[in-house]
């Protein structure tokens, strides 16, 4: 059992659904919605499986599979998780299921006009959702650089067409001038993030350079160049670590994103439509911020240490800018992604603090802001759907009418402005923390955050929640059964990572004590041990 | 016995979530099962208290370790209790007086369809304030305090088709946000200082961290405490939260909320007794407030605000005595113990005549009830005759000991906080008796309500009575009892600490000048409310009046200083972000990914765009390869 390719067959299982749905004939397209969730759901299994087989606190990289792909230029096939990508996949698997099932009628609009006999845009729609899915797993697999670049640019494509072939039809324009918007949305979203990919795929051939001059033998595989650089093998110049590093960190802080390249997220999330959104936020943005801790950090300690004060600024910036930028929307889902920005920026935070509450504190805060933000989002996509607009003046008193939904979307909120006992609070604790201990400014200045949070949010839910019902709202029916199955589970999930999250932690504490240790960082230590004064009693 | 504290959180938590999940089907025993959940709360709280009694010395302190929290290297959270003297007497408080707020509510909020919901939303406030005082750490505290916050926001904003307690709802959220930064970040300076923020590890090693961190540490524990107990300089948010039912009034003024500040400074006693200075900002903030709120409560003419007014002086005694540090902190728990029995008889009392008046507020609109309402009258009458400090009553021996504790506190210091608190009685006693005066006696000023109706003041049905006899009971006799044979410092003392203070003046001399004030106070409301008739419109009143009325102009300054601020902050930001920081990174993409055109052009098609960005980036792939080999 132990050579079944455990990792290649979870990230090979919602690819095969993606050709299997596609394949559906355009008659069948119930039977298609049902058969993607269908692969959705067995890929959450295998994630299961891979959590289950894991071993916390064991090797760094498990259930490993490498074979020789293009030897010439060193290339490998090479998978193996840590804490962390255990922890991710499980969340990726984990929110498709229930993108799909809030995204069931996403498509319905554009079966109205058959242009031709094979028009079948909800196949489609929902190959797209498992092929991103498919991407983002084996992204999080991956060890070797070169493969891990193949799809983090990869999955750029079936998302470009979810962003601008499937918009919400919920703007405050014409048609054409949403198909407009829409596009525009899209290629934005493609020309930030290609420019990213190609800046990294720079830097990854200058990786490839260095090892081929200093192995002899050019390689991408990142537990070979870590085995290099501890043998003493492998020494990358001042230079050329800083040059690579910003290479790969500049695609990583466009992915995340990181203030001020952070203007695709807005569009690209205020025009795709709410499912879609929560697969750009909380589940391929989260590769980004995954991608620091492991190939920044590992790959280089030095330039990593070297950058720190510039990326904390820029995080911090991050931080209020996106919190300052909520307030003043006044579209639902354009909030909704600044709130995102402002997030990010505490993960990233909570990476470059470099403590163990820090790192801890951000792999978590990837796990609750994908919980939360899908909570929020979906939630709100309903709302939206429902009155066929996102501006948040056509709302007003929905809780009298539709009770369900606001109380759900209330839940939502309270996660994401950090309430203790759900999740995102100890998260974003921790980063906090992390942070104070070794720079106390920015942590005072990051906690401001919190309560620009609560502003956001709050409002948020008073002018479409609350007050007297507007016009447009009378006639609003409460979340159906497909709703409540969405709803429910995120926020009953919320409720046990905010109140025992050890089940994560156990997974995620061993992989950054190893990333801290590569990066040559001890925790500040406390100026009165009390803790320890006191066991010593 | 140990493992029961956790049952003291839990049992209105699960009622909490009963209510909240459990839908439609429940609208009929929900309410009841909302009490239920609370008296057992109290009841459990009553079997841990004669255990308590029991044991003695330290073995009354217990412990109860359920599970890891937030297990993160060198961070370790746990979900673990601690019920000592002091939690004791918290939980006594919340789970008895909550019960019977519960049992009012279920007549007061007889004809509202979401009943259920509202009881929901009563246990949920019960179980985060139990949370807060039996929390062994201050992060878990810190759950509690900020579920505090949310069960006052769901509460505040009941009736949320009112966009005005709407609003009073986010603003009383945001206004404590501010606070809890200030214990969020207070918790932090622990970690960095000590390692630590369990209560254990942090108390013991207290003394040996630097002055100015403690200091620090006890103003951010202040600033929390502001938010809560709404001190100024975030007290703005407790006036309008009087647009929630009245009981979550009740709720909010005697048993829960306001007096977590308190808790939280004196649980916190092993730092501030080592910071002066920030003992210092403590007792300020109090002196400060206590003026505050009692120049409030002599201007409003809404009898519910007019109250609140009363509260947020009467928490800033508390926070007074609090700040003076061992010879204060009994006398700050024994005054929110009895605070908690009349305040909450004068806002169940309140909502009573609400109840008979077309849910009326206006005091002007008031007047002769006391023949149509006896119980009320009785109950409402002692309630304040306690809170003015009339001899023999519970105020009285709470608040004595105050000022008393004021004056011994010394020097100049001494003497001013003991004048304001002195003169604060003063305050006290003509608000409270304008408040009786306009509402029970003289003529009746009753005008018809917005449809027309006339209205038929009536005695409240027995549910909402009965508890009113009750907290009557507490208001009349608790500080008597308590100062027996200083029963309360006894039982209190092995926590908080004790000394004698040592004043300046004699306590004869103190006490007879407290009453002296009290009179004056009492005489003056009596000659503008008793012997005039009172107007039914108000006069326009002193430039002092005026500001009171408008709470001394706290909105207006938040407005100016923050709001207007904030909002052109942002709109120039969102500008900003679009024009500026979107323009400039397209511009500088367009041009350093080598992508010909601008974005317009690039939109029609997906591949030739992909296809011509795939060609700048070959180019630019080519050069770094060029570049690297000199590496």
């Amino acid at each position: 059992m132990s050579s079944f390719p455990l990792l290649t067959v979870t990230a090979v299982v919602p690819a095969v659904g993606a050709i299997a749905t596609a394949a559906v004939p355009a008659a069948r397209r119930t039977a298609a919605k049902w058969l993607a969730l269908a692969f959705s759901l067995a890929t959450l299994v295998l994630a299961g499986v891979i959590a289950a087989r894991f071993t916390p606190g064991g090797a760094r990289y498990q259930l490993s599979e490498s074979h020789a792909w293009i030897a010439d230029f060193g290339v490998r096939y090479e998978l193996g998780v840590d804490g962390i990508a255990v922890v991710l996949i499980g969340l990726t698997a984990l929110l498709v299921p229930f993108v799909m099932l809030a995204g069931w009628h996403d498509a319905d609009v554009l079966e109205e006009h058959r242009p031709n006999r094979n028009w079948r845009p909800t196949q489609g729609f929902f190959a797209l959702i498992l092929l991103v899915e498919a991407m983002v797993v084996i992204a999080f697999e991956s060890t070797d650089v070169f493969l891990f670049y193949i799809f983090f640019e990869a999955m750029l494509i079936p998302m470009y067409f979810l962003i601008g072939g499937f918009g919400d039809r919920a703007g405050a324009h014409s048609e054409d001038e949403q198909a407009k918007q829409r596009s525009y949305a899209a290629v934005k979203f493609l020309l930030y993030n290609l420019l990213g990919g190609l800046i990294m795929l720079a830097a990854v051939i200058g990786l490839y350079v260095v090892t081929a001059h200093q192995l002899g033998h050019g390689t991408f595989s990142l537990p070979q160049i870590l085995q290099a650089r501890a043998a003493g093998q492998l020494h990358m110049s001042t230079t050329a670590e800083r040059w690579i590093f910003l290479g790969f960190f500049f695609a990583f802080a466009v992915k995340a994103p990181l203030w001020p390249l952070h203007t695709w997220l807005p569009n690209a999330m205020g025009e795709a439509t709410a499912p879609v959104a929560v697969l750009i936020t909380a589940v391929v943005d989260k590769v980004g911020t995954f991608a620091m801790l492991r190939y920044c950090l590992q790959l280089f300690p030095n330039a990593s240490n070297w950058a720190t004060p510039v990326i904390l600024v820029l995080s911090l910036i991050s931080i209020v800018y996106g919190a300052l930028l909520a307030v003043g929307q006044r579209d639902i889902k354009r909030l909704v992604a600044y709130a995102s920005i402002s997030h990010f920026g505490f993960i990233i935070l909570g990476i470059f603090a470099m403590t163990s509450q820090g790192q801890s504190g951000a792999a978590l805060y990837m796990v609750n802001h994908g919980v939360s933000t899908a909570a929020w989002l979906l939630v709100a996509g309903f709302l939206i759907s429902r009155r066929g607009s996102r501006l948040i003046t056509d709302f007003g008193g929905v809780q009298k009418v539709a009770p369900l939904l606001a109380g759900t979307f209330l839940v939502g909120s309270l996660a994401i402005l950090s309430l203790p006992g759900l999740g995102p609070f100890v998260s974003e604790f921790l980063v906090l923390v992390g942070t104070f201990t070794r720079y106390p400014v920015l942590g005072v200045i990051a906690t401001f955050a919190i309560v620009l949070a609560a502003l956001y949010v709050l409002v948020l839910y008073q002018r479409t929640m609350t007050g007297p019902v507007k016009a447009g709202i009378e006639s609003m029916k409460d979340l159906r059964l497909r709703e409540l199955v969405v709803a429910g589970p995120l926020i009953a999930l919320l409720i046990f990572l905010g109140v025992y999250p050890k089940p994560v932690t156990n997974y995620i504490n061993p992989a950054v004590k190893d990333t801290l240790s590569d990066v040559h960082k001890t925790d500040p230590a406390p100026q009165i041990n009390a803790v320890a004064k006191e066991t010593a009693k | 016995m140990d493992h029961l504290i956790g049952a003291l959180v839990g049992a209105p938590l699960l009622g909490a979530g009963i209510l909240l999940t459990g839908g439609r089907r429940l609208d009929r025993t929900g309410h009841w099962i909302g009490c239920l959940l609370s008296a057992a709360s109290f009841v459990i709280g009553a079997l841990l208290f004669a255990d308590m009694l029991g044991k003695s010395g330290s073995a009354r302190t217990m412990t109860s370790h359920l599970f890891s929290w937030v297990p993160v290297a060198g961070f370790q959270a746990n979900v673990s209790f601690q019920l000592d003297q002091l939690s004791m007497t918290f939980v006594l408080l919340i789970t008895g007086v909550g019960t019977l707020i519960h049992i009012y509510s279920v007549g007061y909020m007889e004809q509202d369809e979401n009943r259920r919901r509202f009881f929901g939303y009563l246990n949920l406030f019960l179980a985060a304030m139990l949370l807060l005082v039996l929390a062994d750490n201050y992060l878990l505290l810190y759950m509690g305090w900020e579920g505090v916050g949310l069960a006052s926001y769901l509460l505040i904003g009941f009736w949320q088709h009112k966009p005005s307690a709407a609003t009073a709802a986010k603003k009383a959220f945001i206004v404590n946000r501010v606070g809890d930064m200030g214990l969020s970040i207070a918790i932090m300076v622990m970690f960095a200082t000590f390692g630590s923020f369990s209560f254990g590890p942090v108390f013991s090693h207290a003394t040996s961290a630097s002055q100015a961190k403690l200091t620090v540490i006890g103003l951010l524990l202040l600033l929390g405490a502001c938010g809560k107990s709404a001190q100024v300089p975030l007290q703005s948010w407790l006036g309008d939260a009087m647009e929630g039912p009245t009981p979550v009034s009740a709720l909010i003024h005697a048993a829960t909320m306001v007096t977590a500040g308190v808790y939280l400074i004196t649980r916190s006693s092993a730092i501030f007794n080592a910071a002066p200075a920030a003992q210092l900002a403590v007792t300020v903030v109090g002196a400060v407030t206590l003026l505050f709120g009692a120049i409030v409560g002599c201007a409003k003419d809404d009898i519910k605000k007019a109250l609140a007014g009363s509260t947020m002086s009467q928490i800033g005694y508390m926070i007074l005595a609090a700040g003076l540090g061992p010879i204060g902190y009994v006398f700050a728990i024994m005054h929110l113990i009895t605070h908690g029995f009349f305040k909450a008889g004068l806002f169940l009392g309140a909502g009573s005549v609400m109840h008979g008046m077309n849910d009326e507020v206006d005091m002007r609109k008031f007047g002769g009830l006391r023949k149509f309402m006896p119980v009320t009258y009785v109950t409402f009458g002692l309630a304040y005759l306690a809170i003015i400090g009339f001899p023999g009553l519970s105020g009285y021996w709470s608040k004595d000991k105050i000022i008393e504790a004021a004056f011994a506190k010394g020097g100049t210091d001494g003497w001013i906080l003991g004048g304001v608190a002195l003169l604060g009685a003063g305050i006290t006693a003509f608000y409270m008796t304008r408040v009786m005066l306009m509402t029970f006696f003289g003529e009746k000023r009753w005008v018809p309500d917005a449809d027309g109706h006339e209205p038929h003041p009536h005695e409240a049905p027995r549910t909402m009575t009965i508890p009113m006899i009750i907290l009557a009971f507490g208001s009349v006799f608790a500080g008597g009892l308590f100062s027996l044979n200083s029963s309360f410092l006894h039982w209190l003392e092995p926590v908080t600490g004790h000394t004698e203070g040592h004043s300046p003046v004699s306590t004869v001399l103190i006490q007879a000048a407290t009453l002296v004030v009290l009179a004056l106070g009492l005489g003056l409301a009596w000659v503008q409310y008793g012997r005039q008739a009172v107007p039914a419109v108000a006069p326009r009143g002193s430039l002092l009046t005026r500001a009171a009325r408008r709470d001394l102009l706290q909105d207006d300054f938040n407005h100016v200083a923050l709001v207007k601020p904030g909002e052109y902050l942002t709109r120039g930001l969102v500008y900003l972000d679009h024009s500026v920081v979107d323009g400039v990174v397209n511009g500088t993409a367009a041009s350093v990914g080598g992508l010909s055109g601008r974005m317009r052009r690039l939109q029609n098609g997906y591949v030739r765009s992909y296809a011509v960005s795939m060609l700048g980036g070959t180019a630019v792939l080519v050069a770094a390869t060029l570049l690297m080999r000199g590496v």
